[in-house]
């Protein structure tokens, strides 16, 4: 396909196409979300890769979808849908984990919540035949249609998150790289875990929001992974993690705008780039 | 007041008594080792001396206080504990941990931060381990990832150390030094030390005392009434032989566990 059957809204005039991409509020309250959620996933996911946890992380996208198919068939907002069913996977997770942190056990019943959960959805998805025009939104994103009051929401739920995130900063980075000293400097490991499991599910609710249940991970644990290999400073390798979740964001939105391809293959594409550069350059 | 003092205390694991009727008193300033046979119980005395294994039976006070309540005046450095490989997390921000890792609260830059970051460096020089500190801690040797984790025990400037088999991993002449370190820091600083080990050869000229833990429970005596062929031969129940060199230290020989790496 030629490049101008592809890129359909792109003047190829900088100034004007910058201008044309914030012009409308449907544009802005895309950019404003996808904003919220790139600082989010960044930090959120600095953690997790630093965890090990991007398997857990990818079962709560798939519970994401669950939970929001589980909302369309209830008929309530499907963004509720979202939190609810992220925030009792993040609780299932941590109780499936058991005591002792013993990876290959974890990952076992990790993949268990994952195959339920995944069955949930598509049984709610097949309950509900109305649903199945908005499937491909809920599973490869949207920015069409994010309402002010959408962006409110996701304002009003990241701020308190990152701030615990932000407090907890020094505790959890303890627990997740030194669990047994971090125990006996009096750190409650345990609870730490399961509240770093609910904050993830926080954030794979929000981020699948824009990106859709299936790409959570373009913006959790890409720009992550590659800030981890740029850098072993903690402060920077988060600071680095959001500046490229927002880089990746801000270039997957503009390239869906003028295009006619959807944001979440956009967002997953940058992202996959900006991973194999910094693997390449490191 | 002893650093350490357990009376009558026996540890239950997954509902088995691995040790019972345990008496041991570790001075303040003391250099102390533990010594026994794989599973005769060592790691579950340190644990239960931190609070983290409770007491089935028995009184303990450490630092004055019942197991837990000093966790903040001890450095602690488990058994054989090695970062993932994939962990990208300097060295330095390890030991940090060690400082004020257990903090809520966000660190605004500042004198105070300086002046951790300053004891932080203090000691990775004390522990000579300044050259690497800067490397992520999964890249590093099993032997500097080991020094950079005692500078953690040791960061928060510690009134008990508890080294569980702190010279695992290390080369001969580096469990030379790291013991003739610790050694150091015990005296100078009057730290009690607590040093889980299976070979006692670097350390058998510094013993202040020693703890045994066989049969399901410890005898605790003075190096040179225990570190003999009679007492470890019925200890380990395998013929070990302790040898005097010819610069008048003592070399154990033949046990299992107790490697004679100086008897070539
Ligand atoms: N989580 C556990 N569940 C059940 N039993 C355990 C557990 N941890 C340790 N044990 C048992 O408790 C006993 C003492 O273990 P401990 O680790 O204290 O021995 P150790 O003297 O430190 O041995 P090593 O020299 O191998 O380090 C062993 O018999 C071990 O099998
Ligand atoms: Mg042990």
């Amino acid at each position: 396909m030629p490049t101008s059957a592809v890129f359909t809204g792109l003047d190829w005039h900088p100034v004007h196409d910058a201008r044309e991409l914030v012009a409308y509020p449907f544009m802005q309250h895309a950019l404003a979300a996808g904003t919220i959620v790139a600082v989010t996933a960044g930090v959120v996911g600095w953690f997790m890769v630093l965890r090990r946890q991007s398997f857990a992380g990818h079962t709560l996208s798939l519970t994401a979808f669950t939970g929001a198919s589980a909302a369309g068939l209830a008929g309530v907002p499907v963004i509720a849908g979202y939190y609810l069913a992220c925030g009792a996977g993040a609780v299932a997770l941590a109780a499936a984990s058991g005591s002792r942190r013993s990876l290959s056990r974890e990952s076992a019943a990790t993949g268990s919540v994952q195959a339920l959960a995944l069955a949930l959805g598509f049984l709610f998805i097949s309950l509900y035949h109305g649903l199945l025009s908005d499937l491909d939104s809920l599973l490869f994103g949207t920015f069409l249609g994010v309402t002010r009051d959408q962006v409110l929401v996701l304002l009003l739920v990241a701020a308190p998150t990152l701030a615990l995130v932000a407090v907890a900063a020094r505790p959890l980075l303890y627990a997740s790289v030194d669990p047994d000293v971090a125990g006996a400097a009096g750190i409650r490991v345990r609870l730490l875990g399961l509240g770093f499991l609910l904050v993830l599910g926080i954030s794979v609710a929000e981020t699948a929001q824009i990106t859709g249940a299936l790409l959570v991970f373009a913006l959790l644990v890409t720009p992550a992974a590659a800030a981890h290999r740029i850098t072993a400073r903690p402060v920077a390798g988060v600071a680095v993690s959001v500046a490229l979740a927002l880089a990746v964001t801000w270039t997957g939105l503009a390239l869906a705008y003028f295009s006619v391809y959807p944001v979440g293959f956009w967002i997953t594409s940058v992202a996959f780039a900006v991973y194999v550069v910094a693997r390449a350059a490191t | 007041m002893s650093a350490v003092e357990l009376r009558d205390a026996e540890a239950r694991v997954g509902g088995r008594t691995v040790w019972r009727d345990v008496s041991v008193t570790v001075e303040r300033g003391a250099f102390v080792a533990v010594l026994g046979p794989n599973g005769a119980g060592k790691s579950t005395l340190v644990r239960a001396v931190l609070g983290l294994q409770p007491l089935a039976a028995g009184r303990a006070s450490i630092l004055g206080r019942p197991p837990g309540g000093a966790n903040g005046r001890i450095g602690y450095l488990p058994q054989r504990r090695s970062f993932d490989p994939s962990t990208r997390i300097r060295g330095v921000d390890v030991v940090r941990l060690g400082l004020d890792g257990a903090r809520f609260g966000v660190p605004l830059p500042g004198r105070r931060s300086r002046a951790a970051a300053a004891r932080v460096a203090e000691t990775i020089d004390l522990v000579g381990a300044g050259h690497y500190a800067a490397r992520p801690i999964g890249e590093l040797s099993g032997g500097e990832q080991q020094r950079l984790l005692i500078a953690q025990a040791l960061v928060r400037e510690p009134q008990l150390l508890l080294l569980d088999e702190p010279l695992d991993s290390l080369d001969l002449p580096n469990q030379i030094g790291v013991a003739a370190l610790i050694r150091r820091i015990c005296r100078e600083r009057d730290v009690a030390v607590m040093l889980v080990a299976h070979d006692v050869n670097p350390i058998i000229s510094y013993l202040d005392g020693v703890i045994y833990l066989a049969g399901g429970t410890a005898v605790e005596g003075r190096p040179e009434d225990v570190i003999s062929t009679e007492a470890l031969t019925a200890l380990y129940g395998v013929p070990v032989e302790v040898l005097h060199a010819s610069d008048g230290r003592l070399v154990v020989v033949g046990a299992p566990d107790l490697h004679g790496h100086h008897a070539h």
